[in-house]
């Protein structure tokens, strides 16, 4: 309930309180009279209420606020009443450009969105209020002429016409949320989802996205930034033209208008994409997810590179053992190579001094020709077998004493040689004769 | 305020006046506003008269114009003789129309329905079911759905059986009575509505000229609950006798020139009568009207005209027992006059301008008297009575009716109601204590006030100070004009403007404490700061206050024992 408010004052207290407390009860009330109330008009029935279900007052009082709000909320839908401002009142209807039509019919609140049922039932309201016929009547005097009624009239003609209407709501900065200035302190979807909410309206496209929250994925934000960067706009501007025949002037004017609102809105959708904490947010994650995959790869290149290294280093280790295993092997191999050959000269050197000792078995002085077919044989013998045999040749050799030994052991070597099929016996001039 | 889905599913609730000689339908719009119903012929005021020819009934005022030719088939001015027996009915009213007759002790009527049939008795209730059977259907008309549900007014005298015997014919009629209301709450209902501000707390004199009867109810509206306080009934004074005083004026004209008294002749009478009806309605806007009938008796035609203020010369008398109706009233509820804070005009007579003239001499300037002719802005007083049963109706369609039985069960509806004002002291203008009303004597509880009080001038301990509150009717003779100067100031005004004019006591209300309740110490209260005072007044009669001081935690809670 309301407080009375009176603007007498309280008296001032002087000399002695007489109870222990600020309060001091000093008699009841006169007894009161039973009387019957009439059971009508809305305060009987909140009396009834609270008898009813035996409530105080303040409980009933919370208990109807709740419910009230919820009516509001329903009646939102369907109420159009504001206040009419006086400014507004006394306006010449002859400024139309200038005149605020939704604010007129008491749509302000509205605005773009008010249906045409909205517009049709506000429209009647005002003239029912307004109407120079009531004005007349009405003793205020006030506002006798009937300027605001064609105001009024004015507004209907505009917002019925859906072409007027839209050219209209093209220029109707009212309507429009200015983007937030950049100390404007808040959350950015909050800051910013009524100015792309209002910029939407443009759309020829419906519905528009909307801006989200920090929980939209990559996808909802990115559909949201090309819709709005790829507006497809309805908005004109005819309504801010003079009044004049179209001309060509005109028509440049109207283009450069329209790029210019084209260029404003990139402008803000730029502001806002840089603002955007998602965009830094996905921005942050879309590098890290390509960090992660470039150090996968280089991690990958290095152990591969590192596997070949030692790979390398253990091919190069091994050939380097074998080189010197081959290398060892063939020294050895040339050592004994000459040692065999020196083995062999040697041999050789026995050979031909046991033929010569043994003067070439032969009694007497030889001729050269036994001599030289001796040799022969001997040399091809030599030459026929390989260092081992002849080593065991020359041993056989120098145990064997007198010229028909040694012989022997020729011939058992020839004849081992002819049975091997390297020689035949026929080479063996001296031997075989 | 309405439910307006329940509405159209369940079809739409209709408040109805009905009254013994017209009747009016009226619905709450979307926006709550309450708006008369027009039936077909366009009447707001409906006739509340039935008449049968051939075969037809005729309803409003068509039926109303067959009181002149068919005035035996036509019942008028039955809506007192419902629920009655026929014992205890006076049926002066119904002389030239349908006479009641007794059919085992329940009131009836001998009309013939169809042409060529034997008569046939009706009875009241039956009466009454066509009629609103009439209004329902009118009403569905105009709103395009079913009416299914009405409030209904019902002057203050009107018993039980009475309201039984309506719901019944209602019933009849395929209409549900939501809740019958008394016609002088109704009034000060649609009063409140049209100012859609918080209450006020006021005692209102509402005075219901009707056709037949006139009605005078002394009303407390407290924080918007009613309760009224003293009725007075006239049933011999109302728009017939207005009427007959121009039915006479002309008759003795009549006589001048054709020395045949028209009275004589039932049916120049009736012819008379209405257009003695139109004549008084015209001199209700305009200061003169004329009259003119065709072959109203004796085969002459009778041309007059009349002024305003001969019509008034010769009402004076009805003027007279209108006023001394709402004098009664006022005496029955132990009030002054001055006392009362508000009076409302209703009923159709109360266009007439020298009623509304006299109620303004009668109170003081102060008073409004909402009338056409004393305010311009005032609503239509024959509208009144539907107007605040649609708006009741609009606010209980959406309740059961078990519902709205328990709601105006004696256990919610009696209350006590304090004998006196119960207030704070102030320190007026001169200095001197003066008593402020918070809860006015008369207002029901539970109740709740809360008021706001400036701190004195230089600060320091307040206190508050809870009393009763007698109000004193004090006698100024014009001459003394100091003895006026304590009061408020509209007072003063008055008293100074009538000074020259006439030399008159003059009466003015002031509050006198007259018994200490309570009291509640504030201390250190700091200049400009304000305090607030709340009175609970609980349902057992004990009182509930807080003073504190406005934005800080400073206060001082108590209780007041209940007597």
């Amino acid at each position: 309930m309301d407080s009375v408010k009176f603007d007498d004052a309280l008296p001032v207290f002087s000399g002695e309180w007489p109870g222990e407390n600020n309060f001091v009860f000093h008699a009841p009330i006169t007894s009161p009279v039973n009387r019957k109330l009439e059971p009508l008009g809305p305060h009987f029935l909140a009396h009834a209420r609270r008898k009813r279900h035996s409530r105080t007052f303040s409980e009933d009082d919370r208990l109807e606020a709740s419910k009230k709000v919820k009516n509001i909320e329903e009646e939102d839908a369907g109420e159009i009443s504001e206040p009419e401002d006086a400014g507004m009142l006394s306006r010449d209807a002859k400024d139309w450009k200038n005149q605020d039509h939704y604010a007129v019919l008491g749509l302000s609140k509205y605005r773009w969105r008010a249906t045409d049922e909205q517009i049709k039932k506000a429209h009647r309201r005002k003239v029912l209020k307004h109407h120079p016929d009531k004005k007349a009547a009405s003793s205020s005097g006030a506002h006798q002429d009937d300027s605001f009624f064609k105001c009024i009239q004015k507004a209907m003609e505009i917002l019925s016409d859906p072409v007027k209407r839209r050219q209209y709501d093209s220029v109707d900065d009212n309507a429009d949320v200015d983007p937030p200035s950049k100390k404007a302190k808040g959350l950015f979807y909050k800051l910013w989802a009524p100015v792309f909410a209002a910029e939407g309206r443009f759309s020829k496209q419906q519905p528009v996205p909307k801006l989200g929250n920090e929980k939209s994925t990559k996808e909802e934000v990115d559909e949201f930034y090309n819709f709005f960067y790829n507006f497809d706009s309805w908005r004109t501007f005819e309504y801010l033209d003079e009044d004049v025949p179209d001309d060509n002037e005109n028509r440049d004017q109207k283009r450069y208008r329209k790029n210019e609102d084209i260029a404003r809105l990139r402008e803000l959708v730029d502001k806002a994409l840089g603002l955007d904490p998602r965009i830094r947010i996905f921005k942050e994650q879309e590098r890290e997810r390509r960090n992660a995959k470039k150090n996968a790869r280089e991690a990958e290149e290095k152990r591969l590179a590192e596997e070949a290294a030692k790979k390398a280093e253990e091919d190069a280790k091994k050939k380097a053992e074998e080189e010197a295993v081959a290398k060892a092997s063939r020294e050895a191999g040339k050592k004994a190579k000459e040692a065999a050959k020196q083995a062999v000269k040697k041999n050789r050197r026995v050979l031909k001094a046991s033929v010569k000792d043994n003067n070439y078995f032969v009694t007497g002085d030889p001729s050269p020709a036994t001599i030289d077919g001796v040799l022969g044989d001997v040399e091809l013998i030599q030459g026929k077998i390989d260092p081992d045999e002849l080593a065991e040749l020359v041993s056989k050799l120098s145990v064997s004493k007198g010229a028909d030994a040694v012989k022997a052991v020729y011939v058992d070597q020839a004849e081992a040689l002819v049975n091997k099929g390297a020689a035949k016996k026929e080479d063996f001039k001296a031997l075989f004769a | 305020m309405s439910d307006s889905s329940a509405e159209q599913e369940a079809g739409a609730v209709i408040g109805i006046a009905f009254g013994n000689t017209t009747s009016s339908i009226a619905y709450t719009s979307a926006d709550g506003k309450a708006e008369l119903i027009a039936n077909e012929e366009g009447d707001r005021q409906i006739p509340t008269v039935l008449s049968y020819l051939d075969s037809d009934e005729f309803h409003g005022g068509e039926a109303k114009a067959q009181l002149v030719r068919n005035a035996s088939n036509t019942v008028a001015y039955f809506r007192d003789y419902l629920g009655k027996k026929y014992s205890e009915i006076d049926p002066t009213n119904s002389h030239h129309s349908a006479h009641p007759i007794d059919a085992d002790g329940v009131v009836s009527f001998k009309v013939v329905e169809k042409s060529g049939e034997e008569p046939s008795n009706i009875s009241i209730g039956e009466i009454t079911t066509r009629h609103l059977k009439r209004l329902r259907d009118s009403a569905a008309d105009f709103l395009g759905k079913e009416v299914t549900g009405a409030v209904v007014t019902v002057p203050t005298d009107f018993t039980e059986a009475q309201r039984e015997a309506l719901v019944a014919a209602a019933k009849g009629a395929n209409l549900q009575i939501l809740q019958t209301i008394h016609e002088p709450i109704a009034e000060a209902l649609a009063y409140a509505a049209k100012e859609n501000m918080q209450p006020e707390d006021r005692t209102i004199l509402v005075v219901d000229i009707g056709g037949t009867r006139s009605d005078a109810s002394v009303v407390s509206a407290r924080s918007g609950m009613y309760t009224i306080l003293a009725t007075a009934h006239d049933y011999e004074t109302g728009g017939v006798q207005l009427d007959q005083v121009l039915v006479d004026h002309f008759a003795q004209e009549f006589i001048k020139k054709h020395k045949s008294d028209p009275r004589e002749n039932p049916r120049a009478l009736a012819k008379l009568k209405l257009e003695s009806e139109t004549v008084k309605r015209t001199l209700s806007i305009a200061v003169t009207a004329s009259i003119g009938v065709d072959s109203l008796a004796d085969g002459f035609d009778f041309h007059s005209s009349i002024n305003r203020l001969r019509y008034e010369i010769r009402a004076q008398k009805v003027f007279d027992d209108i006023m001394k109706l709402a004098e009664q009233a006022v005496q029955k509820a132990e009030l002054d006059l001055v006392e009362i804070d508000e009076v409302i005009l209703a009923g159709g007579s109360s266009h007439t301008p020298k009623i509304a003239q006299r109620f303004r001499a009668l109170f003081p300037e102060t008073t409004p008297i909402h009338a056409p002719f004393t305010d311009a802005a005032a609503l239509n007083p024959s509208e009144l009575a539907a107007r605040g049963a649609a708006l009741q109706a609009a606010l209980i369609s959406e309740f059961d009716v078990e519902d709205i039985d328990q709601s105006t069960h004696p256990a919610v509806t009696v209350a006590p109601h304090l004998s006196k004002s119960i207030g704070v002291v102030v320190v007026g203008a001169d200095g001197s204590e003066e008593f402020r009303a918070l809860l006015p004597a008369q207002t029901a509880v539970p109740a709740r006030r809360v008021a706001a009080f400036a701190a004195p001038a230089e600060g320091g301990d307040v206190v508050v100070k809870i009393v009763e509150g007698v109000s004193e009717i004090r006698k100024t003779i014009i001459e003394k004009k100091e003895e006026a100067v304590n009061g408020e100031g509209e007072v003063e005004d008055e008293s100074e403007e009538e000074e020259e004019e006439e030399e008159e006591e003059i009466k003015t209300k002031h509050m006198k404490v007259d018994k200490l309740l309570a009291e509640a110490l504030l201390k250190g209260v700091e200049k400009g700061q304000k305090i607030e005072v709340t009175i609970q007044a609980a349902a057992d009669t004990s009182l509930n206050i807080a003073a504190r001081i406005v934005g800080t935690q400073q206060g001082v809670r108590g209780v007041i024992a209940a007597p």
